[in-house]
C-alpha cells in the first residue's frame, strides 16, 4: 500500500486512541467535580480531590496530545473543527482553567476555600457539557464545500448537541463514581455506591436516546451501521454495551471487589467510543471531509508517527508507574506524602 | 475592530500570561533539583526546608502554566485557522513532539514530586524532580523550534499554498533557533534567579529567615554573575543573527530610518520617539558609530534602513524600538548589580549593604519584564508576517469567525485570567511572606487529625494563613520598600 493511503488510517486510530484515553482518564477526574455536590462536607470534597491530585495533570495532557496530533496529521480538520466550534471550545477551555487551578488553590485558600470548591464543581460540569456539545456537533456533521466551512458561529447549537452535552455530564459522573469506589472507603465510598445505580440507568437511557435519534440526523453515522452487511458484525457492540451495563449495575453495590465497578465503567465507555469511531470512519469531519482529504503530507505524518511509536510505550510505562506510586485506598486524613 | 485585530490582541494577551509561568518554572525546576541534591548530599535540614518552601511556590506556578498552556494549544485552530491549515504540517509535528517528550514527562513526575515524598525512596524522588526539570527544557526546545521556524523558515516546500516539510533537520535547526534557545533558557534561569535573590534580600532586610536568606542570596549572586555576562554575549550574537535574516526587524529595533553619510556608520540611539508617518525620529539622542560597532562589530558597518522597504512591509516601530531598550537596559542593570554584589561578597559586606539588598529587591521582577519586552520585540518585529516573508498575519486569521465571537472570547479570557492569576499571585505572595518553615514529619494519624494532610498544606495549618486576613501587612510584595 502507498504510504499516503495507510498513514492517514494509522493516524485516525492514533487520534481515536488519544481521545479515548482522554475521555477515560480525564473523564473520571471531571466526574469527581460533577459529583462534588454529593459530598457531605468540605472534608469529603477534599478527600475526593486528593484521590486525583497527583495524576490529573497527566490525564489532561491526553487532550493536548489529541489537539496537537490533529494539527500534525489532519491540519485542515483541526482548522475547521476549532474555528467552527469557536464558542464551545472557548467555554471548555475556560472551564478547564477553573477546574485545574482549583486543585492547587483550594488547599492554599482559607476564606476562598468554598469558592474554589465551587470552581472545581462548576468547571468540571461545564467542561464536560461543552465536550458533549462538541461531540454532538461533530456527529451531526458540518456543512463543507471544497474544504471550507459554510456554517455560522452558532451552528453547533441544536437539540441533538444539547442532548449529547448532558449525556456526557452523566457519563463522566459515572466514571467518577467508579473511581471513588476504587480509591476510598467508608462514608465516601458509600456515597459513591449509592449514586452509581441511578447513574447507570440514566446513562443507558441517554445512549438509547442518542442511538434512536441518529437515523433522523441524516448524518452518515447511521448509514455506516446499516450499510451492506455492516449491521451484523457491528451489532455485538451495542449488545455488549448492554450486558456490560447490567454487570455494572450488579457490581455497584457488592462489597469487596472495589475495582470492578470502575473497570466496568471503563469498558462500557470503550464500547460506546468504539461504536462512534466506527460510525465516523472514514471521515474525520462528517459528512464529507475524509481522512485522506484532510491529511498532512506523509513527511509530516511519518515523522510524527516514528516519535509516537517510540515514545508512547515509554509514556504509558511511567504513567502506569506514577499510578502505582499512589495505588491503594487514599485515606481522608492520613498523611498524603 | 475586526476579527483580525481582536485575534492579535487575544493572542498577545494569552501568551503573555502563559510565558510568565513557564519561564519561572523552567528556572524553579532546576533550582529545586539543586536544592534536593544538596539535601541528599549534606543531610542538612535547611536544604530540605528550602526545597519544600520553593516546591509550594512551584506547584502554584506550574498549575497556572499548565492551564494557560492548554488555551495556547487550541488558539492556533480557533483564531488562526489558515495558519493551522497551511503550516500545520510543520507546526503540528513540532508541538506533538513537545507533548510526547515534555508534557507527559512533566505531568507524571510532577505528581510524585509533589505528593510522593513518603511513598518513594529519596533517590527516586530526586529522580522525579530531575525529570520535571528535564521536561521543562524539552518543552522549551520544541516550542522554540516552532516559533523560530516561523521567524526564519527553511527546510520546506510550498505546494498549493501549503508548507510541506522536506528536511526536518533543517526545519528544526533553522537559522535563528540556536540563538533563541540559548537566550530563552538563560532568560528563564535569570528570571528565577532574580526572584530568589529578591526574596532573600527582603528576608535579610527584615531580619527574618536570615540563615536561609544568606544561603540563597549567595547562590543567586554567584549564578547571576556568570549568567548575565553570558546572556549579554548570546544576546549580541542573537542580534547579529537578526540582522542577517530579518534586516527590517533589526532596523525597527534601532529605529534606523535612513543611511547616514557614507562611512559615518550607524549611531546608537539612546532615546527617540519614532515617527512612522514622517519616517524619522523625534527628540533623538544618539551616540555616533556605536550602533555600527554593536550591530556589525565594525566602526563603519551599515545596516539596511527601514526606508529600504515599502511601509507596508514594516512592523510597528515604536514598540519594537522601546521593547528592545527595556530588555537591554534591564539586562545591563542586572549585570551591574550582579557584579557589584559579587565584589561585595568577596569583600565581606554583601549582607550589610542596604543598597545592594534593596537593589535585589527592586530588580526581583526585572527578569519577567525583560523577558516580555524581548518577546514583544521578536513577535511585533516580525510583522506583518506570521511566517516570515511567506504568510501574512492578515491572511492567517480564521475566515469564518466574527468580530463579536472574538470580542466575547477576549472579554472572557480577560475576566477569567484576572480572577485566576490575581488569586494565584496572591497565594504566591502569601507563601513568600511566610517563608521557609521547619520540616515537620507528616501526621501519620489513623483518624483524629481531620485536616487534609497534603504535603503542601503541612506546616501551613499552625502558621499564619496565606489569605488576605493574615497577620502580615496586606499587599506586601517582595519588592516593597521599607524603612531601615
Ligand atoms: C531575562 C531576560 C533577558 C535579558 C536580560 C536579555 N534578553 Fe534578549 N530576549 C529575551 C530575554 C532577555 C527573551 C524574552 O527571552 C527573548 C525573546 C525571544 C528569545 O529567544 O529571547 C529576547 C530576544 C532578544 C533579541 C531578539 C531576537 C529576535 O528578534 O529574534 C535580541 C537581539 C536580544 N534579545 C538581545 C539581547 C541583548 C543584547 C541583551 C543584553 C543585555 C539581552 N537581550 C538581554
Ligand atoms: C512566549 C512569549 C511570547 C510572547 C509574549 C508573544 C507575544 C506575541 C504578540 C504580542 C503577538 C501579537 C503581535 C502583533 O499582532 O503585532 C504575537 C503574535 C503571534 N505569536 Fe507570539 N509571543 C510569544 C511566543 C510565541 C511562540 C512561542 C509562538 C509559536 C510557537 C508564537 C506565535 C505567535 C503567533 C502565531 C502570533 C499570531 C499572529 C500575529 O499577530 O503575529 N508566539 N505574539
Ligand atoms: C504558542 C505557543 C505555546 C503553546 C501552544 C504552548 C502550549 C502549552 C501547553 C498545552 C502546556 C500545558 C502542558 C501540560 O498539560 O502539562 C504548556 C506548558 C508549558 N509551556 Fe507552553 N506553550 C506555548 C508557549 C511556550 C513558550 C514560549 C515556552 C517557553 C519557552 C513554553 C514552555 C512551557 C513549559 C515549560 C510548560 C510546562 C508548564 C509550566 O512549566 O508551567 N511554552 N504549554
Amino acid at each position: 500500500m502507498e504510504t499516503a493511503t495507510w498513514l492517514p488510517v494509522a493516524w485516525y486510530f492514533v487520534i481515536g486512541f488519544g481521545v479515548m484515553m482522554y475521555v477515560l482518564l480525564d473523564g473520571f477526574v471531571l466526574g469527581l467535580g460533577i459529583l462534588a455536590p454529593f459530598a457531605e462536607d468540605g472534608d469529603q470534597l477534599d478527600h475526593m480531590m486528593n484521590t486525583a491530585a497527583p495524576i490529573w495533570d497527566g490525564n489532561e495532557t491526553w487532550l493536548v496530545l489529541g489537539g496537537t496530533g490533529l494539527l500534525a496529521a489532519f491540519p485542515r480538520a483541526y482548522a475547521i473543527l476549532l474555528s467552527a466550534l469557536y464558542l464551545p471550545v472557548l467555554v471548555m477551555l475556560v472551564a478547564l482553567i477553573f477546574r485545574g487551578v482549583a486543585f492547587e488553590f483550594r488547599f492554599k485558600a482559607r476564606r476562598g476555600k468554598r469558592f474554589w470548591g465551587g470552581a472545581f464543581a462548576a468547571g468540571s460540569m461545564v467542561a464536560a457539557f461543552a465536550q458533549g456539545v462538541i461531540l454532538g456537533a461533530l456527529v451531526e456533521g458540518m456543512p463543507l464545500e471544497e474544504g471550507k466551512y459554510l456554517g455560522g458561529a452558532l451552528d453547533w447549537f441544536s437539540p441533538f448537541s444539547m442532548l449529547t452535552g448532558v449525556a456526557v455530564v452523566f457519563g463522566y459522573a459515572l466514571l467518577g463514581a467508579g473511581w471513588l469506589i476504587l480509591k476510598t472507603e467508608g462514608r465516601l465510598q458509600q456515597v459513591a455506591r449509592t449514586v452509581t445505580r441511578p447513574l447507570v440507568l440514566v446513562v443507558v437511557a441517554f445512549m438509547g436516546l442518542v442511538s434512536t435519534w441518529l437515523p433522523f440526523l441524516d448524518s452518515q453515522v447511521m448509514a455506516r451501521w446499516f450499510e451492506g452487511g455492516n449491521f451484523w458484525w457491528l451489532a455485538p457492540v451495542p449488545l455488549l454495551a448492554l450486558v456490560n451495563a447490567f454487570w455494572l449495575w450488579r457490581a455497584a453495590m457488592r462489597e469487596g471487589r472495589d475495582a470492578r465497578p470502575f473497570l466496568l465503567t471503563l469498558s462500557f465507555f470503550v464500547l460506546g467510543f468504539a461504536g462512534l469511531v466506527v460510525g465516523i470512519w472514514p471521515n474525520i469531519i462528517p459528512p464529507s471531509l475524509s481522512i485522506w482529504d484532510a491529511s498532512s503530507p506523509p513527511s509530516s505524518q511519518g515523522f510524527t508517527l516514528v516519535g509516537l511509536a517510540i515514545l508512547l510505550p515509554i509514556i504509558l510505562g511511567y504513567t502506569a508507574w506514577s499510578y502505582s506510586v499512589f495505588r491503594g485506598k487514599i485515606q481522608a486524613d492520613a498523611g498524603y506524602h | 475592530m475586526d476579527a483580525l485585530l481582536l485575534s492579535r490582541i487575544q493572542f498577545g494577551f494569552v501568551i503573555t500570561f502563559h510565558i510568565l509561568f513557564p519561564a519561572f518554572t523552567i528556572g524553579l525546576a532546576h533550582w529545586l533539583a539543586f536544592l534536593e541534591w544538596r539535601w541528599l548530599r549534606t543531610q542538612d535540614g535547611k536544604w530540605r526546608d528550602l526545597y519544600f518552601f520553593w516546591l509550594r511556590i512551584f506547584a502554584i506556578s506550574f498549575g497556572m502554566g499548565v492551564v494557560s498552556g492548554i488555551v495556547m494549544s487550541f488558539q492556533f485552530g480557533t483564531n488562526w485557522a489558515v495558519l493551522s491549515e497551511r503550516a500545520g504540517a510543520i507546526l503540528g509535528p513540532l508541538l506533538s513532539y513537545e507533548v510526547l517528550t515534555a508534557f507527559f514527562l512533566e505531568a507524571s513526575f510532577l505528581g510524585v514530586m509533589l505528593f510522593g515524598w513518603n511513598r518513594v525512596s529519596p533517590k527516586l524522588h530526586f529522580l522525579s524532580t530531575c525529570m520535571v526539570a528535564l521536561g521543562t527544557l524539552f518543552s522549551t526546545f520544541w516550542i522554540l523550534a516552532a516559533n523560530s521556524w516561523m521567524q526564519t523558515p527553511q527546510g520546506h516546500e510550498v505546494v498549493d499554498g501549503m508548507f510541506v516539510p522536506v528536511d526536518w533537520f533543517a526545519v528544526i535547526f533553522n537559522p535563528s533557533f540556536p540563538y533563541r534557545l540559548a537566550h530563552m533558557v538563560l532568560a528563564a534561569f535569570i528570571t528565577t534567579c532574580f526572584v530568589i535573590g529578591g526574596v532573600s534580600a527582603w528576608y535579610l532586610r527584615r531580619g527574618v529567615h536570615v540563615e536561609e536568606g544568606r544561603r540563597m542570596l549567595k547562590l543567586a549572586v554567584a549564578f547571576a554573575a556568570i549568567a548575565l555576562p553570558l546572556q549579554v554575549l548570546v544576546g549580541d550574537l542573537h542580534g547579529l543573527n537578526v540582522g542577517e535574516h530579518q534586516p527590517v526587524k533589526l532596523a525597527a529595533m534601532e529605529a534606523h530610518w535612513e543611511h547616514g553619510e557614507p562611512g559615518a556608520g550607524v549611531p546608537l540611539i539612546l532615546f527617540a520617539i519614532p515617527d512612522a508617518e514622517n519616517e524619522n525620529n523625534r527628540y533623538e539622542v544618539a551616540i555616533p558609530r556605536l550602533g555600527s560597532l554593536i550591530l556589525t562589530h565594525s566602526w563603519d558597518g551599515e545596516v539596511e534602513p527601514l526606508t529600504a522597504v515599502p511601509a507596508s512591509e514594516r512592523p510597528p516601530i515604536a514598540p519594537v524600538f522601546w521593547g528592545f531598550r527595556i530588555m537591554v537596559g534591564l539586562g545591563v542593570a542586572m549585570l551591574l548589580l550582579a557584579l557589584a554584589s559579587a565584589w561585595a561578597w568577596r569583600r565581606g559586606w554583601l549582607f550589610e549593604s542596604r543598597w545592594l539588598l534593596d537593589g535585589w529587591r527592586l530588580l526581583s521582577p526585572a527578569g519577567f519584564i525583560a523577558l516580555l519586552a524581548g518577546w514583544y520585540v521578536v513577535e511585533i518585529g516580525r510583522q506583518p508576517w506570521v511566517v516570515y516573508g511567506l504568510l501574512r498575519t492578515s491572511d492567517a486569521v480564521s475566515p469564518n469567525i466574527t468580530a463579536a465571537a472574538v470580542m466575547t472570547s477576549l472579554a472572557t479570557y480577560a475576566v477569567a485570567y484576572a480572577v485566576i492569576f490575581g488569586a494565584g499571585i496572591w497565594y504566591l505572595l502569601g507563601l513568600v511572606r511566610k517563608g521557609p518553615q521547619p520540616f515537620e514529619e507528616p501526621p501519620r494519624t489513623e483518624g483524629g487529625d481531620k485536616t487534609p494532610a497534603r504535603p503542601l498544606s503541612v506546616g501551613e495549618r499552625e502558621h499564619a494563613s496565606t489569605e488576605p486576613a493574615s497577620t502580615a501587612p496586606a499587599g506586601t510584595a517582595p519588592t516593597r520598600t521599607e524603612g531601615p
